[in-house]
């Protein structure tokens, strides 16, 4: 445990600022909200780091990218989440870019909130191929251009759509950015 | 602040558990997520599902405002509201334009809420087919094939007996084409300001332990037949006090003679008006402040 850093600095305020940011974020899908208060191990970003300080606990099971590993010490201590030895037996997951959808639960009709929750980090939440999002929370449409996302992304979240009621939700954190894909919104490319 | 008590009362695992509930209801619009419903320091029925969201949400930049049936003076408002004021050190407020955040019990306030503003409804029966279908094994079941005839059916026996729906609250409503939805105990005079409303809207019900939600912009539409189309009831008198035409009336009995009073529910929008010169019949001009 030697090197390990802290956790957020004010946990109460720290997680409240930055469950509304998520909160705004899955709101207003492509809307682009920041979050801050914690030094994050490598390779976590500050903004992925935040997220699962507030959102991952003793009760959800947890599914770190392999690539990820030498975060697993830090994640272990401030979360205490149990491991998910296979991402279909996980409720939350993070990946250093998209993973493979359809290797997590998008849970059932009956239970569509039981799906995994990805938290996918990017190099960055601008710069790359413009998507333009629509649905539930848009007043129109808005465009999002996360670098780092698969060229086919659009024809992914397509197939992971189709799945409403179940499917997967996507929180995307770059740096110290974050924006949120729930299940029922559209993407195109723009 | 109250020394002893975590920030908003619950425990940050309480809270983080609601929070997952949360996102998950808000990506799913309508559908209602479980949750682990704490014991709460007032009985159910007095707003614990909307006092648990609320303190999940709640920061302490926020302005709180709390409204039981459209009045902020009432005894559930002033107590939810020095509740939070107490436990969080929240600033609160009986304005609605300078409200964050809104908890409600039955009522939507009259002014159009903002994209920055966030409204906690207070629900006591959460689930549109309970007076249908009795097992929650059934409406589940229900909700994830679509399957709603039984609510059409109601409708339709409403028409065949009393020539129209006889819903006047608590009337049920399709969130996004999906999912069919209890507005909570609202009148359904208030359902058409949920349909693309752009504030957030979360939906807490301590005592069955669901949570739900609508994104902003969803489109919400109250059931109904071409032939028989949603109707908003309201008392067809203006507002005694204030005048006002377009605002959801109480009707207060006021002497023991058969004298009716009509006034707006929503406080705030009647203060308003009348602050702003507006008189009814029943009003009087407001001393100078």
């Amino acid at each position: 445990m030697i090197g390990l850093t802290a956790g957020f600095a004010d946990p109460v305020q720290d997680a409240q600022r930055c469950f509304r940011s998520v909160l705004d974020a899955m709101s207003r899908p492509g809307r682009i909200a920041t979050v801050a208060g914690v030094a994050p191990p490598a390779p976590l970003c500050v903004a992925s780091a935040a997220v699962l300080l507030t959102l991952i606990d003793h009760e959800t099971t947890f599914w770190l990218d392999p690539a990820a590993g030498a975060a697993n010490a830090w994640i272990a201590f401030h979360c205490g989440a149990p491991s998910a030895d296979m991402p279909r037996d996980a409720a939350f997951a993070f990946s250093l870019g998209l993973a493979d959808l359809t290797r997590f639960n998008a849970g059932n009709h009956e239970g569509p909130e039981t799906s995994a929750t990805i938290v996918v980090q990017l190099p960055s939440l601008t710069g790359g191929a413009p998507l333009r999002l629509s649905g539930p929370g848009l007043k129109d449409s808005a465009t999002i251009a996360p670098l780092g996302l698969p060229a086919d992304f659009p024809a992914i979240w397509r197939r992971n759509r189709g799945l409403f009621p179940a499917g997967i939700d996507l929180i995307l954190c770059a740096g110290n950015t974050l924006a949120a894909l729930p299940r029922t919104v559209q993407v195109e490319e723009a | 602040m109250t020394e002893g008590y975590n920030f908003a009362y619950l425990d940050e695992q309480t809270k983080r558990m609601i929070r997952r509930a949360l996102l998950k209801a808000v990506a799913i619009p309508g559908h209602q997520v479980p949750f682990g419903s704490r014991e709460m320091p007032l009985p159910y029925g007095w707003g614990t599902g909307g006092i648990q969201v609320t303190a999940s949400i709640l920061g302490t930049n926020d302005v709180l405002k709390v409204i039981d049936q459209g009045a902020d003076d009432t005894t559930n408002a002033v107590s939810i509201r020095r509740f939070f004021a107490r436990t969080a050190d929240v600033a609160t407020t009986t304005h609605t334009a300078d409200a964050t955040v809104i908890q409600t019990r039955h009522r939507i306030p009259e002014k159009t809420l903002r994209d920055n503003q966030i409204i906690v409804y207070q629900v006591p029966q959460p689930e549109p087919l309970y007076r249908l279908e009795s097992s929650r094994v059934e409406t589940r079941r229900m909700h994830g094939l679509a399957d709603y005839g039984l609510m059409h059916v109601k409708l339709y026996e409403d028409v065949a007996r009393f020539g129209q729906i006889s819903i006047s609250y608590d009337y049920p409503v399709l969130v996004n084409q999906r999912y069919l939805m209890s507005p909570s105990p609202i009148p359904a005079f208030d359902n058409p300001k949920m349909d693309r409303m752009p504030a957030l809207q979360l939906f807490g019900a301590g005592r069955e332990k669901r949570i739900y939600a609508i994104p902003p912009w969803t489109a919400v539409r109250s059931l109904d037949f071409d032939d028989h189309p949603f109707r908003a009831i309201n008392a067809s008198e203006p507002c005694g006090l204030c005048g006002a035409t377009d605002s959801y009336l109480d009707e207060v009995v006021i002497d023991d003679r058969g004298g009716r009073l009509f006034v707006c529910s929503d406080t705030d929008h009647c203060a308003e008006r009348r602050a702003a010169g507006h008189i009814g019949k029943d009003g009087f001009a407001e001393a100078a402040e």
